[in-house]
């Protein structure tokens, strides 16, 4: 079995055969995870270098420990800033780290398409970590993961996704592998947070929360960056909490059984109320280690096919 | 009788009659001499091309181009980009003043001037509006024309204060020469790097809104109603700003416009790719907008077709697309570009292609050209339909190779331009 | 395929009888079946495992543990080959600490399948002992390692190839040689 794909840039265009592959490895490898020593010795002697031009904890760390579970050796690049303010272009900086033997780069970056342009001027395996408002896909495939634990499938799910869509690539990598494997997308937020033209990815769009909540079993709140109201583009924290926060109250709207979720790091008293972050139907936290299973089983299919056939 | 130069043989496009058909041309002393309309000519010797199989043009003029000298001589200079603009076709090309430092005084002029005298093509130079195109200060128009500045212009950002454009307006047209407006709100634009729609939602990426550009088209509309003076809208890239200009026309506002080749060929869903070479200020729009600016092209809404020959760098180029500059070089691909699909697509005659490319922007700059009568000077662009082309950067006379059409299989081509009588490219 | 390019060297009667007496040599050799548990190798050395169990329980009156190890993340080709294996789950839900594992598989080949096997076990905790129990053992090792109970010694060349059925999998129990030339397990 093999993935169609040879980079992980986005899950647009992914095949529902290749995010299957991909949910299905991961649950043999959160298996490996519970196991008293939570490591295997697959990818020894592979090199990944995790490339993060953007802070980032926990996707670093999650990247990281995936890699580490699966006994890659992992150089870590670290930088705020473009690559431009930094005086080295993107192309050499890859360059000279592949000039000391390198397989995988994850890379994390503020402009939409860096992990593309990558692609296409490096030998290295790229794996996307999150691109600008573009993509993060393994954010998308470890919420499908985490949802089709739950509901054993994704098939006919309806999943909400509320707040700043615009500026968001966990909701883009979450509509487009969502639609994918035949679940319902609609998206939430106030209007100065939608990108323009929502409705042609497929999904409902709303402004009224209460109406994008009515009926759905997953809500998937988006971080709401409070640079926002800076820019112009809210009036306040106080009004979009009282009319985009997701409260105990909302959660009547549900169907049974409903799932609340978030990419953290969550503003809690923002987006989402502490009561609902906590509540039993709260997955937040399965999300993360939901995560680093995820990764893993991405870096192991990713990593195949180095050298020749070697059939044994 | 003796010629310096027989063109035979050739089909002749005059749009000034409408005529298309065979004739043979004579030039001497770098003029044209006298134009037969008929399938043979009695030839008293001299230097015959023959030319059959082959159109004969008034030569083609690329009124809105980049040069980049002074200041960025890496990308091009006044003679590499004469000699694209000369491999491309253009026997005559206006040069932008966005340089560094911006031709805003008659020194500047005068500098692009005498860096000329040796290129192959005729270059006239474009004035800015405001010192330093700060939008601050007026610049001095009436030397700057004096010494051949054939326009004003601001292109690159576009005038933002009305109350200057206003003023911008009222003082050039003492000089009677127009105002070309690259027009761009920059705070409805703020860090935009594609169209706004679906695709610059989809990718994540900060889009360019078309109110950005139709807002201004507006401004400049009702400002040269206003003022009485000349309007030239640069680069017209939506539809919305194509039926401002369609209904100006109409009510005899003195505005003009332009397309470019890259704008009527191609659509933001090209930057799925990611590639920096389709980065471009304006940005290309959607398929609603590529069709209305070719309709407008057609129906005389739009007067000509323009290159925005934007040189850039290799590393400038090889960047992320955020951090990459605006640009794309069009001077060796504007005609083939033209004929592949506004004339192989039958949307304009071969006398209309001229207008566009040759009579239509001579008169906007008021400058010589398209026009194949007894005493003009012999600007000629000679085309050949028939070949087809691989566009292959590498064989650019351009310095610069960041073009988004290297690999497009193009038909019909320049294969000779003679500048007063000079041959200054030929593939004969 | 030629009919007479494949020969069956063991049939549903003869597999049973061998699986017998691994289970009463298991039992011999740890004194009974208290400490032992028994890992089988995904796919064929599961059901085999299985069934060991079942026999074992039977002779002693005793529950003895049974697991399914997937050695695919231990394997020494992963980054050589075109397609990446199929990591399929691994199921052990006690504690093997201590105890003694006899691991199953139901071809003896090169010996990797095995060594990757060991690996796996030891990284769930340390037991006391691991042996290891075949079905079939064809040759031609590749390392030090050797089966502590076999069904069955079957000298073959690389070329052939040797493949066990299970009522389990296949429908009917019975082990074969294909003799075409397709080599592998």
């Amino acid at each position: 079995m093999s993935l169609k794909i040879h980079h992980l840039l986005g899950l647009e265009g992914v095949s529902a055969d290749d995010i299957r592959l991909i949910l299905d490895t991961a649950v043999s490898f959160k298996e490996i995870l519970a196991r008293k020593i939570p490591k295997v010795p697959t990818l020894r002697g592979t090199t990944v270098a995790n490339l993060f031009y953007e802070p980032s904890t926990r996707t670093r760390f999650s990247f990281e420990l995936a890699e580490k579970r699966l006994s890659a050796d992992t150089i870590n690049f670290t930088t705020s800033g473009s690559s431009v303010a930094k005086g080295e272009s993107l192309k050499d900086t890859v360059w000279n780290i592949e000039a000391m033997k390198i397989d995988i780069v994850v890379i994390r970056h503020s402009a939409s398409g860096a992990p593309h342009y990558l692609a296409t001027c490096c030998k290295s395996t790229v794996i996307n970590a999150g691109d600008g408002a573009h993509e993060h896909p393994t954010q998308g495939l470890l919420d499908m993961y985490t949802m089709r634990e739950k509901y054993g499938k994704l098939q006919g799910l309806k999943v909400v996704i509320v707040g700043d869509i615009k500026h968001s690539r966990v909701a883009r990598s979450n509509i487009w592998g969502l639609l994918t494997m035949g679940a319902k997308v609609a998206v939430c937020g106030p209007p100065t947070l939608l990108p323009v033209e929502m409705e042609k990815f497929g999904v409902e769009v709303h402004d009224d929360l209460d109406e994008a909540l009515r009926g759905a079993d997953i809500v998937n709140i988006l971080r709401l960056q409070k640079e926002r109201q800076k820019t112009g583009l809210l009036p306040s924290l106080r009004e979009y909490s009282r009319y985009y926060g997701i409260t105990r109250d909302r959660l009547d709207l549900l169907n049974d059984n409903f799932t609340i979720m978030h990419p953290g790091p969550m503003n809690r008293g923002v987006e989402i109320s502490s009561e609902v972050a906590e509540g039993p139907y709260s997955v937040i936290l399965p999300q993360v280690t939901n995560g680093v299973a995820v990764r893993m089983a991405v870096l192991y299919l990713l990593s195949g096919g180095k050298g020749k056939v070697d059939e044994e | 009788m003796k010629n310096d130069m027989v063109l035979a043989g050739g089909k002749i496009v005059d749009p000034a009659t409408g005529y298309f058909g065979p004739a043979t041309v004579f030039i001497s002393d770098g003029k044209i001499e006298k134009v037969e309309k008929r399938k043979k000519s009695k030839i008293a010797g001299g230097n015959v091309i023959k030319l059959d199989g082959k159109i004969i043009c008034p030569g083609f003029i690329d009124m809105h181009v980049h040069l980049r000298e002074p200041g960025d001589e890496d990308e091009e200079t006044i003679i590499s980009g004469s000699e694209a603009a000369a491999a491309g076709g253009f026997t005559s090309i206006a040069c932008m003043p966005n340089t560094k430092p911006p031709l805003d005084d008659a020194g500047a002029i005068e500098y692009v001037n005498n860096r000329a005298l040796l290129a192959p093509v005729k270059v006239y130079p474009v004035g800015a509006v405001t010192v330093g195109q700060k939008g601050d200060t007026l610049t001095e128009m009436m030397e700057m024309s004096a010494c051949g500045a054939v326009a004003f212009s601001d292109d690159g950002s576009g005038v933002q204060n009305n109350d200057m454009m206003r003023r911008a307006l009222e003082y050039s047209k003492t000089c009677g020469v127009p105002v070309i407006s690259h027009c761009e709100y920059s705070d409805l634009t703020a860090s935009g790097v594609m169209h706004e729609g679906f695709i610059s939602s989809k990718l994540g990426m900060k889009g360019i809104p078309a109110i950005a550009e139709e807002l201004m088209v507006m401004r400049e509309i009702m400002l040269a109603s206003l003022t009485g003076a000349r309007v030239h809208i640069a680069h017209v890239s939506t539809a919305g700003s194509v039926d401002l200009i369609r209904k100006a026309k109409k009510s005899k506002v003195p505005v003009t416009a332009e397309v470019t080749p890259h704008h009527f060929s191609m659509t933001d869903e090209l930057i799925n790719s990611f590639d920096t070479n389709l980065k471009v200020n304006p940005p290309l729009r959607t398929k609603n907008d590529v069709d209305a600016v070719i309709k407008g092209l057609a129906d005389g809404a739009i007067d000509c077709v323009a290159s925005d020959h934007a040189p850039h760098s290799i590393e400038d180029k090889e960047l992320e697309f955020d951090y990459a500059p605006f640009g794309l070089i069009g001077l060796e691909t504007a005609l083939g570009l033209v004929i592949t699909k506004l004339i192989n697509e039958k949307i304009l005659t071969w006398v209309e292609v001229v207008d566009r490319m040759s009579a239509a922007p001579a008169r906007i700059l008021d400058i010589p050209g398209g026009i194949l009568n007894e005493g003009e000077p012999a600007d000629i662009t000679v085309i050949d339909p028939e070949l087809e082309w691989i566009v292959n950067p590498n064989d650019f006379k351009s310095l610069s190779r960041n073009t988004p059409f290297a690999g497009w299989q193009l038909k019909g081509k320049a294969v000779m331009t003679i500048v007063d009588g000079n041959i200054v490219y030929s593939l004969i | 395929m030629a009919k007479n390019m494949t020969v069956k060297v063991m049939s549903d009667k003869s597999i049973s009888l061998a699986l017998n007496r691994i289970a009463h040599e298991i039992i011999e050799k740890n004194k009974g079946v208290d400490d032992v548990v028994i890992v089988g190798i995904r796919t064929g050395g599961a059901v085999l495992a299985d069934r060991l169990k079942k026999i074992l329980d039977g002779i002693c009156d005793a529950d003895v543990s049974v697991g399914i190890i997937d050695i695919t993340l231990y394997r020494d080709d992963i980054q050589v080959k075109l397609d990446q294996p199929l990591v399929q789950k691994t199921e052990i839900l006690f504690d093997l600490v201590d105890k003694v594992v006899v691991l199953v598989d139901d071809v003896l080949y090169t010996g990797r399948t095995v060594r990757a096997a060991l690996d796996a076990i030891v990284d769930f905790g340390r037991p006391r002992a691991i042996q290891l129990a075949i079905l079939v053992d064809r040759g031609h090792r590749e390392l030090p390692i050797r089966a502590d109970y076999a069904g069955k010694e079957i000298p073959t060349s690389k070329s052939e190839r040797v493949e066990v059925h299970l009522k389990e999998i296949s429908g009917k129990d019975e082990v074969i040689i294909d003799r075409s030339g397709r080599g592998g397990v």
